[in-house]
Order: C-alpha cells, then structure tokens, then sequence
C-alpha cells in the first residue's frame, strides 16, 4: 500500500504529461509547435544515452555518430532513391546499430576518462565521413531537399500530423527504454554501475551486459536520427560533430541521469533555451550557462533526479493528521 | 534558490512572451527576416552583415517603398538546424515578407528548400555555394553576392595571361567553398596553358600552417592560397616566416577587407579577385565608405556592402510593384528583374539563374597612409558566373570539389 503511494504520485505526473503533449497542437503557435516536435526529437537522442550514462554509468562524448548515421540513411536513400518511411527507418536504426556493435568492440575495452577518449574519436570517424564521402554525402554542403516521410497510412507533410508522428516516436522509444531498464537485464546494469567487481564476482557476463546496452543505445540514437532528418529536411555534417555530442550529454545531466524522463525534459529546456531565448536576446548564451551552472550547484542530480529526492524527502516526514508515513525503502530502483 | 527561481521566472516569462508573439501584418509595416550568425564563430562576420543592411535603412528614414520597414534579426548560431528553426519562426509566426541574411554555404542549402515550399522570397547576399544558382536553383531564392567560381574564372586567366605565370601550387582550405574557389581557378589557369602542380588541403579553423609550409613546392611561380577568417589572418605571416619568397596570390577571402586591418606588411603584393575593393574609385563607393567608417569605425568588408545593396534592392523591386510586397509572387518576379546600375562595387543585374553578372576586380594590397588597401589593378566588367563558357554546357561538367578538376601536373 505504502508502496503504491508513492508511485501514485510520478504516474500521475507521467500521465499528466502525456495528456499535455497529446492536447498540445492547437493551443500553440506554428513555431513553438516546431520547437516543441524538436524537443521530443532531441528527447529520444537524450533518453537513448542516459541508458549508458545514467544506467550504466558510461559517458560518451560520440553519441551524435547515430543520430548522424540515422539521419544520413534517411537523406541518402529519400534524396536518391525516393525511399519510403519504412525502409528508411529500418536501414536507419540497422545502420546505427551495426555502427554501435563495432565501435562497442573497441570502446568497451575501456572505462571512465578512456572511454570518454575513445567514444570521441569514434563519433570523428563518423563526422570525418560524413564531411569527406563528398560523393555520398554532398560533403559539407549537406543533403537538402529531404521530403516528409512517405508510405504512412497518413499524410504528414503538415505541422501537426508530424507532430503527431513524433510524440508516438516519442512514446515508442520511451516504453522500450523503459523496459529494458526496468527488466533484469536494466537492473543488472545499474549494478554494473555501482559496483563492475561485485557483479562481476557473483557471475554476471559485465562486458556482455555492456556491449548490449551499447548497441540498444546506438540503435535508439539511429532511430532518433531517422526522425531528425524528416523533421529538418536537412542532413548535415553539423548533426555529427562534437558540439552536437556534448549537447546531449548535458541534456542528459540538466535533466537528471538514470530517469529516462529526465532527459527529455532537459532536451526541452535546451532546445527552448537555444531557439526561443535567442529569438528574444543575443546574450542566450549567458542564460544557457546559468542554467549549467545553477543545475550543478543547487541540483547535482539535474531536474528531475533533485525533485524526486526532494519529494521523497517530504513524504518520508509524517504528515498532517492522516500522519501517513512512507516507507522509506520504497520507491522505485533509482528513487 | 533566489537566483534558480529567477531563471524559471526567466523562462516561463519567454514561453509565455512566444505563446502571444504571434501578431499578423495586414498592410503594416514590410517585414524583412534578416539571419545571421550573432553568437559562434561567424558573429562578427553577422555584425558586418546587419550593419550593411541597417546602414542603408538609416540613410533611407528606415522606409522600403514608402513603407516602414520592421527588420527582424535571428541568430543562426552558424547551425543549420537552428537556421531551419529560426526561419520557420520568421516565416510562421512573424509573417515576412522577404528574407536575407545567410552567412554558410550549408544553410543556404539547408534553407532554399524551405523557401519554396512556403513561397517566401529569400535572397543570399553572402551564401557563395555554387549549385544554389546553379544545378540546384530554387526559384525563390536568388543571390546578391556572388557564386565562389565566379571570381576564380577571370582570375585563373589573369595569372595565366597579365601575371605570365606557368606553374602555380594551391593551399586552401578543405571544404566545399574552398574547394569551388581553387577548380574555377584551376580550370581557367590551365585553359590558358598554366599548370597547377599541387594542391594541398588545410581543415577548417587551421592556425599553424608549418606542416602544409613545409611540404609546398618551391619551384613554382606563385602560391594560391584559399583561406577564410582565422586561416586568413595567420597563413600570410606564417607564409613569410617560413622564408618564402614566392609571390602570393589568393581568393578574395585570403585578403579581404574584413581581415585586412589585423594584417600586417606580411600581406603587401597579396593578389586576388574579388567584386568587390573597398577601394574602389567611384563616387558612390567613396560615400559608402567614408559613412560607413564614421559610423561603424572600420571599413566595409565585402559582407557589409552585399548586405547594404540586398537592402537597396529589395526597395527597387517594392517601389517598382507599388510597395505591394503582400504579393509574393510579383514580388519575386520584381526582384529578380532589378537592375543597379551604380552600387558601390558597380553595375549588378541578375542572370536568369539568380546570380549577379557584376564586375570582377584584381585587387593588389597595398599601402596607403599606413593602412592596407585592395588597390584595384584590373577590371573584369560584367563577369557571369558562367564567365565565358555555355549556361548548359558548364552545367554539364559536375560542381567543382576537392578532385574536379582533376590535378593532372601533381
């Protein structure tokens, strides 16, 4: 009982939201509408490596190689061979998962700061190719002329209908996450973050449980690519650089790692912060780092990390005179 | 606490501010979306920009045909996807009627799409890509500027026929505006019976250029450097420390106006092509110059007077439609039709591919009361981006890249 109490509280919140994102069309503007879609975007990019960086506790500076590499298979194959929604968001994710089951063969030899290193370099790999396979890629000019998804029961040329076509993208990315983190394999990875030796001891396959992680984190992040590129029209060398890479990552620390949520919401506040701040003041830039610096000082766990501790906090005081009191084992792995 | 919460006051004010932003313009004022990077690498080359344009606007009591004008400027940030936002933003919510700005070559190509489909006439006035008025036009979107093998083609020839020179090693800079820049040179030198003899390739943003100095050949009769903004400020020292005594010769980014007054005499006899010199002598440049300086303390660079005649150019074709900007497609017709006969870098007319025919001038630097100039030493009148060759045949040939035209004398 105590139990259900204290989830009632995030479910509804996550219902909430949902309700809000669906009803969201026509109470806004065409452009908040646009920002709103490229948050969710960016959302699946986010929630894809806080399943390493949050879950697993591997950062990596190289996660824009699989938005890239999604988001080339979409402008290569629309531009050149008219393909259709299907078959581009099949060789998407295929092409960002095969990338991720090599460049995890290299990248989880090593930890921390090493693989840091080793991610960078592979995702310059990518961006190297993407700025140097001129005949593939068009270079630096990047693929334009990218047309709105095809071979859907439904039009998506419009505003809204993609919309639409991105919140389930949204969902769908969220449940699978969401499962895996929630199976055993998510919570052995968890354990792997707290402690490799102890799981390593008790017999877990570490690496195994890594690599595959790695490579459902890839083929999200592909997935996330394929949907970029539809909503931009627009494939550039620009979607794999480094800048790209690190945005994520701080996305993912802003909203709070190892709450999939969390991420979303910090992929919100960044692109809000870089499209909508701007439009008002050149000095976005200064907010922008404020906000850095004011997550790091006052909310080290980011956004929605720092409420869910702060909330547990408050029930675990008794309360009123109905004098609930909440157990505090409770909550859910990573309350 | 204090400060966390006036950063969540700070945004829950703007999303609310963007909820209502929205307003339409039913005959207000003519509403131009200027994009521009303000913030990133390209930001002072923004500001050269959107002084160019608001000096003109100032000088004309702020009015387009009669009618207020309202410039709207975005920042770009240098990023194509953030390019791709702010314009849907100008287009959707702030109602334009014209757009112009666009410093990279890739959001020009990242937006020309975008223009046809929501039929919004967008003018490049620094966007230098080829294909944008080439193999891959739009017909909303046309060019103030001008196309980077435009200057390259009667410059090839000059080396090759005036300079005398047979074989010449190129340096530039590895994408894809150096890349168009160093084929058109490359193509017109050894039409002209010139040799290019190696051609080395520098990244982006390169500041030390001893490796690429050491592997150039000496026994050429020039060096082409390819260079843009802080590559342009430090290959002419590190070029003359390295002992060579080779004569410099260059795109007009290698020794521009915008990077001419941090060079030093390092930069003396530096040769390239350009449409544009800020030392140019006709009346109406002289005025643009002198005004410019007084008000912005600096003089013009390229950027600044694209931008200052895309202004006075999209008054030519409002005035010529009665300042009916609301409708669009006499618009686009009435801008592409302008004709100036007297900017300040001379007669400009488009050609039907959206592209200025225009002057190209061979500048020399040189010194004139301690400060460096582009001495204008010959004029190309009336260049296409065609130059001499066929629309369809030139067409036929691929976009110039890194290994068109093939380097056959390396």
């Amino acid at each position: 009982m105590t139990e259900t109490a204290l989830l009632r509280h995030p479910r509804t919140a996550a219902i909430g939201a949902a309700l809000v994102l669906l009803a969201a069309p026509p109470l806004l503007s065409s452009f908040l509408l646009t920002l709103l879609t490229q948050a969710l975007v960016y959302g699946i990019l986010a929630m894809s490596l806080d399943l390493l960086l949050g879950y697993t506790g591997l950062s990596s500076l190289g996660h824009a190689a699989y938005l890239a590499l999604g988001a080339y298979s979409v402008g290569i194959l629309t531009t050149r061979h008219g393909a259709n929604f299907w078959v581009t968001l099949m060789v998407g994710v295929l092409a960002a998962a095969v990338a991720a089951a090599i460049f995890g063969l290299l990248a989880l030899r090593a930890t921390g700061v090493y693989f840091l290193m080793i991610t960078l370099a592979l995702g310059m790999v990518i961006w190297g190719l993407a700025h140097r396979w001129v005949s593939m890629t068009q270079g630096d000019n990047g693929l334009s002329g990218v047309p709105r998804p095809t071979g859907l029961p439904w039009s998506v040329a419009e505003g809204v209908p993609f919309y639409y076509l991105v919140l389930i993208a949204f969902a769908l990315a969220f449940v699978v996450l969401r499962t895996v983190v929630r199976a055993p394999f998510g919570q052995t990875l968890v354990g792997i973050r707290e402690s490799e030796t102890r799981m390593r001891t008790l017999g877990y396959h570490v690496w195994l449980h890594k690599y595959i992680g790695f490579v459902i984190a890839g083929a999200v992040g592909g997935f996330a690519g394929v949907i970029w590129a539809y909503y931009n029209g627009f494939v550039s060398p620009a979607d794999a650089e480094l800048a790209t890479s690190v945005e994520v990552l701080l996305m993912v620390a802003l909203g709070g790692r190892g709450t999939l949520f969390g991420p979303a919401i910090g992929a919100g506040v960044i692109v809000m912060l870089k499209n909508l701040v701007s439009v008002y003041t050149h000095r976005w830039l200064l907010i922008l780092g404020t906000v850095y610096i004011g997550t790091i000082v006052y909310a080290p766990d980011g956004i929605v990390g720092t409420l869910r501790s702060w909330l547990a906090a408050r029930r675990r005081r008794p309360v009123g005179v109905a004098g609930v009191v909440v157990n505090p084992e409770g909550g859910g792995p990573h309350g | 606490m204090a400060r966390k919460l006036l950063v969540i006051a700070l945004i829950a004010g703007v999303l609310v501010g963007g909820m209502f932003g929205a307003t339409d313009a039913q005959k207000g004022p003519i509403k131009v979306g200027f994009l521009a990077p303000m913030t990133g690498g390209g930001a002072q080359i923004g500001k050269d920009m959107t002084n160019g344009f608001q000096m003109w606007l100032d000088e004309n009591g702020g009015k387009i045909a009669g009618r207020q004008v309202e410039v709207i400027i975005e920042d770009t940030q240098g990023q194509p996807q953030v390019a791709l936002t702010k314009f849907r933003k100008l287009v959707e919510n702030d109602k334009i009627h014209v757009a112009t700005g666009i410093l990279f070559a890739h959001i020009g190509y990242a937006l020309a799409p975008k223009a046809d489909e929501y039929k919004i006439p967008l003018i490049y006035p620094v966007a230098a890509a080829d294909d944008l008025t080439q193999r891959k036009p739009s017909k909303w979107v046309f060019r103030t500027g001008w196309s980077s093998s435009q200057p390259s083609h009667p410059f090839g020839e000059y080396a090759a026929k005036t300079l005398k020179y047979k074989r010449i090693a190129t340096i530039g800079i590895d994408y894809a505006f150096g890349w168009e820049v160093i084929g058109g040179f490359q193509k017109t030198f050894e039409e002209n019976g010139g040799q290019i003899v190696q051609k080395l390739w520098a990244p982006l943003n390169t500041s030390d250029f001893a490796p690429y100095l050491s592997q150039l050949r000496r026994d050429v009769d020039a060096v082409f450097s390819m260079m843009v903004t802080i590559s342009s400020l430090r290959f002419p020292k590190q070029y003359q420390d390295a002992g060579i005594k080779i004569p410099l010769i260059g795109a007009g980014t290698s020794f521009d106006e915008f990077v001419l007054p941090s060079l030093g005499d390092e930069a003396l006899g530096g040769t390239s092509a350009l449409i544009y010199s800020a030392a140019l002598d006709n009346p109406v440049n002289k005025k643009f110059v002198v005004e410019y300086r007084k008000k912005f303390g600096k003089v013009p660079s390229y950027y600044s007077e694209t931008c200052y005649t895309t202004a006075r150019w999209i008054n030519e074709a409002a005035k010529g439609i009665g300042g009916d900007v609301e409708d669009r497609e006499k618009f686009l017709a009435a801008l592409r039709k302008v004709e100036l006969p007297d900017t300040p870098r001379g007669p400009v007319k488009l050609d039907t591919y959206g592209n200025p025919i225009q002057n190209v001038y061979i500048r020399k630097v040189e010194k004139k009361d301690g400060e460096l100039w582009n001495t204008v030493i010959h004029t190309y009148p009336a260049v296409s981006q065609f130059w001499k060759y066929k629309p369809d045949e030139f067409l036929k040939q691929p976009v110039y890249d890194r290994n068109f035209p093939p380097c056959k004398h390396c």
